[in-house]
């Protein structure tokens, strides 16, 4: 006798337990705290605000535990809290020019105004796993450069863009304000603000191999990094009962200006443009990879050749870039179909009844 | 079977029903929007809900919006109260909001719905909440937005009529079994969420509200009650459901659309009702299929 499946209620309490479980590993080791996950895992706390699109470290942090190291989970489980906070309004833009900059590079010129400042980076280590981390150990002091660290560099950008080889960017319109992706449904043609929105959200795995595909040909535009800069901005916010603009924090970000060749058009003459990248903490590979798809999808306001590369395509690109949306859909397949499937079953046996009729019949009439 | 389960409380840490009056209010502008222009796709700022997009974040949303301490909610999921997705969807709405819930299809106030419409015809003090995933029924034709909206504009909808066509000229048949596009009240293609065609007659005048959301697409329409909905097809080729060829094992209905059960690895199987409720209340009344007449002799 067939027995419904049933106990789904109780098979998920379980399934839940279970997950609790496994969560907690070996519990003869000691459990991981958050204040560790925030200090020692920092860069997967970093992605983890920047694609939640939410400044909250430990919170992140906490998220990453809960979800076992699944970074998209974690940004899910960020994301859905997002949600229910209450808005108090809007901050005003930060000034990333008069940002306390930890690192600082441009790839465009041998030395800058302020100098090059390495910070803490992997570019020049070599990539040998160090089995001294195994064990526990105390890490040397590193020494740190004397002079222009931690203050405000000027920005190469501004730099170049003093003798009008580098387009300048138009500020922002406030009787305009921008669009919100997190408040209304997006639409296309989507402007430039929702675009970097969307982007600053968006997976970075997806925007890494984008931007790579515009670099090996795909929608080329001829990067350079003119600037790369880490480090903490004020984030200040008008408030309405005081009359004036208050600082209410310090939040560390990674900005980095693409600086990319333009043969200039009729009304402009040849100019270098600008592709934008901007994360929360220090997210370098995303905000890069962000700047070069920044400037792929700004192919049609700057009249250049639209190759329909993916890059160059925005519905293609914003679309598909949100890794919480793309990871439910995807997985949602997961979930029962089979009445759908039940549909095509139907379907297929009777087409292929039909075609052994057609073929019986036409034997029958040779 | 069982039947409506006491009321708990909701859980005072959330807002009723999960969403903030605010984004109910949103979602409520465009609900009225979509039940003004049926079978038109209004757009709408969709939340970030605590489950996965796929998992019926637009139909979560709609049924916040509209559910009030009264309403009595069920929730199916190809057709069955007790599929895990179901159940964590039921569950979710007993925690924040502490409505009653139930699995009769006729002691229901709302419905919400993946894949199925009720085999019990449906009242007009009743609403059927669909989970959408792509609510574009164009989208496989056309994968760009900018162009289907136009299309939508301008009724321009030879392109789906090309490819109904295509089907009957390559494989005799209309080859679409489930989401099977219908036209709203003269005017709008539709898609009637991934639901077998076997349902779509059900769409038709139904009495009950059809609303439908898709949380991941951004996107709310809806069919008033009483509404015309057409399935797409031409005067030689028209318009059929599903048949089987055998009664429900179980219920030995005739009439309803049936799941297939795989019993072993010698082709052993079982033909049941997908919509449980439905079933569970034939058997009670006292109708037998194959397999309960011989548990039953």
């Amino acid at each position: 006798m067939y027995v419904a499946v049933k106990g789904g209620e109780k098979a998920i309490r379980n399934a839940h337990r279970l997950l609790a479980k496994e969560r907690r590993g070996d519990p003869d080791i000691a459990e991981i705290s958050v204040p560790q996950i925030d200090g020692q895992l920092s860069l997967a706390v970093d992605r983890v605000m920047t694609e939640g699109s939410l400044y909250d470290r430990s919170l992140a942090a906490l998220a990453i535990k809960q979800s076992r190291g699944d970074l998209i989970e974690a940004i899910f489980l960020v994301r859905a809290y997002r949600t229910t906070l209450p808005r108090f309004g809007g901050s005003e833009p930060i000034e990333t020019g008069s940002m306390t900059v930890r690192r600082r590079i441009s790839a465009s010129f041998k030395d800058v105004p302020g100098g090059q400042l390495l910070g803490p980076t992997f570019d020049y280590t070599h990539r040998l796993i160090d089995f001294g981390l195994a064990a526990e150990s105390e890490c040397p002091a590193a020494e740190l450069a004397p002079g222009p660290a931690e203050t405000t560099v000027p920005s190469i950008a501004s730099i170049l863009g003093n003798e009008g080889l580098v387009e300048t960017e138009t500020d922002h319109n406030p009787s305009q304000p921008p669009g919100d992706v997190t408040s209304d449904a997006l639409d296309f043609p989507a402007g430039r603000d929702l675009r970097l929105q969307a982007l600053a959200r968006g997976d970075e795995g997806f925007l890494l191999a984008l931007g790579y595909s515009t670099q090996r040909g795909y929608a080329r535009n001829h990067a350079f990094a003119g600037e790369i800069r880490v480090g903490t901005v004020t984030v200040e916010m008008f408030v309405e009962e005081l009359g004036f603009t208050i600082a209410i924090g310090e939040i560390t970000v990674t900005e980095v200006q693409m600086i990319n060749q333009f043969k200039g058009s009729t009304t402009v003459p040849p100019q270098f443009t600008r592709g934008y990248g901007l994360s929360f903490g220090h997210c370098e590979r995303k905000a890069m990879s962000m700047a070069l798809v920044d400037r792929a999808l700004r192919c049609r306001e700057l009249d250049e050749d639209n190759v329909g590369a993916p890059a160059q395509d925005e519905e293609f690109v914003l679309s598909h870039c949100d890794n919480v949306q793309a990871t439910g859909f995807v997985e949602h397949l997961k979930l029962p179909h089979y009445v759908d499937f039940q549909s095509e079953l139907e379907l297929v046996r009777r087409m292929r009844r039909e075609v052994t009729e057609r073929a019986g019949a036409q034997e029958a009439a040779e | 079977m069982s039947a409506s389960s006491t009321a708990p409380r909701h859980d005072p840490a959330y807002n009723f029903a999960f969403l903030d009056e605010q984004t109910k209010r949103m979602i409520r502008r465009a609900i009225l929007k979509a039940i003004a222009i049926p079978g038109y796709q209004v757009p709408f700022a969709s939340r970030e809900m605590p489950m996965p997009y796929g998992w019926g974040t637009g139909g979560v949303q709609v049924t916040a919006a509209i559910l009030g301490p009264d309403d009595r909610l069920k929730v199916i999921d190809q057709g069955a109260d007790d599929t895990t997705n179901a159940v964590s969807i039921r569950e979710f709405f007993r925690r924040t909001a502490g409505v009653e819930t139930t699995e009769r299809t006729d002691k229901a106030t709302i419905i919400q719905t993946r894949h199925r419409i009720p085999e019990m015809a449906l009242r007009d003090d009743q609403v059927l909440v669909y989970q959408v995933p792509i609510p574009e029924p164009l989208r496989f034709l056309e994968p760009r937005e900018t162009e289907t909206r136009t299309m939508h504009a301008l009724k321009e909808y030879g392109l789906m009529h090309v490819k109904l066509y295509e089907d009957i000229a390559m494989h005799g048949h209309i080859a679409t079994t489930y989401a099977y596009p219908v036209k709203v009240a003269g005017r709008y293609i539709t898609d009637p969420s991934p639901t077998p065609k076997f349902d779509n007659p059900k769409m038709n005048r139904m009495p009950a509200l059809q609303l439908f959301g898709a949380g991941r697409e951004k996107r709310i329409y809806a069919i008033p009650p009483y509404t015309d909905v057409v399935s797409l097809d031409f005067e030689d080729h028209p318009f059929t459901v599903q048949k089987w060829d055998q009664p429900c094992d179980l219920c030995g209905a005739e009439d309803t659309f049936l799941d297939e059960m795989l019993t072993d690895d010698q082709g052993g199987r079982l033909f049941i009702c997908s919509d449980s409720d439905h079933c569970n209340r034939r058997q009670t009344a006292g109708h037998h299929g194959s397999m309960t007449q011989d548990a039953a002799e």
